[in-house]
């Protein structure tokens, strides 16, 4: 058990319950704004979990400096792939928040209600 | 193994305000909630040996995310009043 | 209760899917073939002394090019759902904002924009690069906004300025097809000397573009909600 209880898995299981802890928040929630929020958290949990994935122990960051031997660098730096796909991912996460966001105050210009049960337009 | 211990503490940190993000009726205590799991979310990343992702995470996650959402609080208020 | 129980199964089944995808992970001991590649040839291919920028604008390129999109196509949607219908701004009431954050932010956005600069001049050797310059770029304006409210910025500037930086991004990329082996090819200028400022190619330059593009989309989404919190 307790070597199981290295850097990777910790950082996994935080990032595991996160993204349960969002998807909780955006199942029980009426709030839109709070249901965003849901989806923020749902974001930063699977950054978690990509970034853990990467990560080799005793390794050190990609990047190339003066600790680094050029000659050597596959045995010395983690994955940077992941790292490369979060980055992104991270920026285009803002992207789609703001988006989300605009949505919710336009519904709120239109119906003067941020509860979800007042919207039920395309319930049948 | 002081690595370890710091990232349990981050984790439990961010766990309890990831809750609280998500339980708290008060909205404006949500969105400061959850710009801070990014923050320690942040510093996680550091100690995962990937600085590029940590700055990333600190300027958008904690600092750009969480204006917008006050941008648009403040709107749906003063909408109200 | 029928939901409540309904939202508990699905979690359930969630963390269940979850927690048996990664149940029989141990940690990674090497990396895998790709990455391996990417870790011993990236300091001669591509001349990047920072991997992650490598992968991020030269090896997988094309895909940065679609995230750019879709960035764009984000700030663009909220620019046109958030927009100002009655442009009179004459007789809006402005909050009041302290002296103290007033005079500190007028001494910290000229630093905070130059830190944000030197983040995306320096992405190929250190930490940083076009998407978090951008990001810092548009905090530093975002600060502006904030303390500063009676200070106008041309939201047509941000705009062009950002297609401006778009097309360049798309023509470098083009121009690698033109000159070398294929799209985003940062061999079209030399590599120069390994680990100093002009070196590693083209990558510097097409990091001004994407560090250029992603700041100003971000400061016209900030700006679109900003000006539409005037509006009555």
């Amino acid at each position: 058990m307790i070597e199981k209880l290295n850097l990777e898995n910790i950082s996994l299981a935080v990032g595991i319950i996160v993204i349960l802890i969002g998807l909780w928040g955006l199942l029980t929630q009426k709030n839109l704004i709070k249901i965003v929020i849901g989806f923020a958290l749902f974001d930063t949990g699977i950054h978690i979990v990509m970034v853990s994935i990467g990560y080799i122990k005793g390794r050190t960051a990609p990047i190339l400096d003066s600790a680094v031997d050029v000659n050597n660098a596959s045995q010395i730096v983690v994955d940077p792939i992941p790292q490369a796909l979060v980055l992104t991912a991270i920026v285009i996460g803002l992207g789609i928040t703001a988006l989300m966001l605009s949505y919710v105050l336009k519904m709120y210009q239109k119906r003067k209600s941020l509860e979800i049960n007042n919207y039920k337009d395309l319930k049948w | 193994m002081l690595q370890i211990i710091l990232a349990i503490f981050l984790g439990i940190i961010m766990l309890i305000l990831a809750v609280i993000a998500v339980q708290n009726k008060n909205v404006v205590v949500a969105i400061i909630a959850a710009g801070a799991v990014s923050l320690f979310a942040s510093v996680l990343y550091l100690l995962l040996a990937a600085p590029d992702v940590a700055m990333t995470e600190a300027a958008i996650g904690s600092g750009l995310s969480t204006i917008i959402f006050f941008y648009v609080l403040n709107k749906i208020k003063r909408q109200n009043g | 209760m029928v939901k409540k129980g309904f939202i508990l199964l699905i979690l359930a089944a969630m963390a269940v899917i979850i927690v048996g995808a990664f149940a029989g992970f141990t940690g990674n001991t090497d990396l895998g073939y790709v990455a391996n590649h990417y870790a011993s040839n990236g300091a001669s291919e591509v001349g990047s002394a920072n991997l992650v920028t490598a992968v991020v604008v030269t090896y997988r390129g094309l895909d940065t090019l679609g995230e750019v999109t879709i960035l764009f196509l984000s700030a663009a949607i909220v620019g046109f759902f958030l927009k100002v219908e009655n442009t009179d701004n004459k007789d809006r009431k402005l909050k009041y904002v302290s002296e103290i954050l007033n005079t500190a932010s007028q001494v910290l956005v000229p630093i905070i924009i130059l830190f944000g600069v030197y983040v995306f001049i320096n992405g190929h050797l250190s930490p940083g690069g076009g998407f978090q310059g951008g990001a810092i770029l548009a905090s530093g304006f975002v600060l502006m906004f904030i303390a500063q409210p009676k200070k106008e910025i041309s939201h047509k500037m941000v705009t062009i300025l950002e297609s401006i930086s778009g097309v360049s991004f798309v023509l470098l990329g083009v121009a690698g097809i033109i000159f070398a082996s294929g799209f985003l090819d940062n061999t079209i200028l030399s590599l120069g000397k390994f680990g100093t400022l002009f070196s590693a190619g083209a990558i510097p330059i097409i990091y001004i573009f994407v560090g250029l593009k992603v700041g100003s989309e971000l400061t016209s989404i900030a700006l679109s909600l900003k000006e539409n919190q005037n509006e009555a």
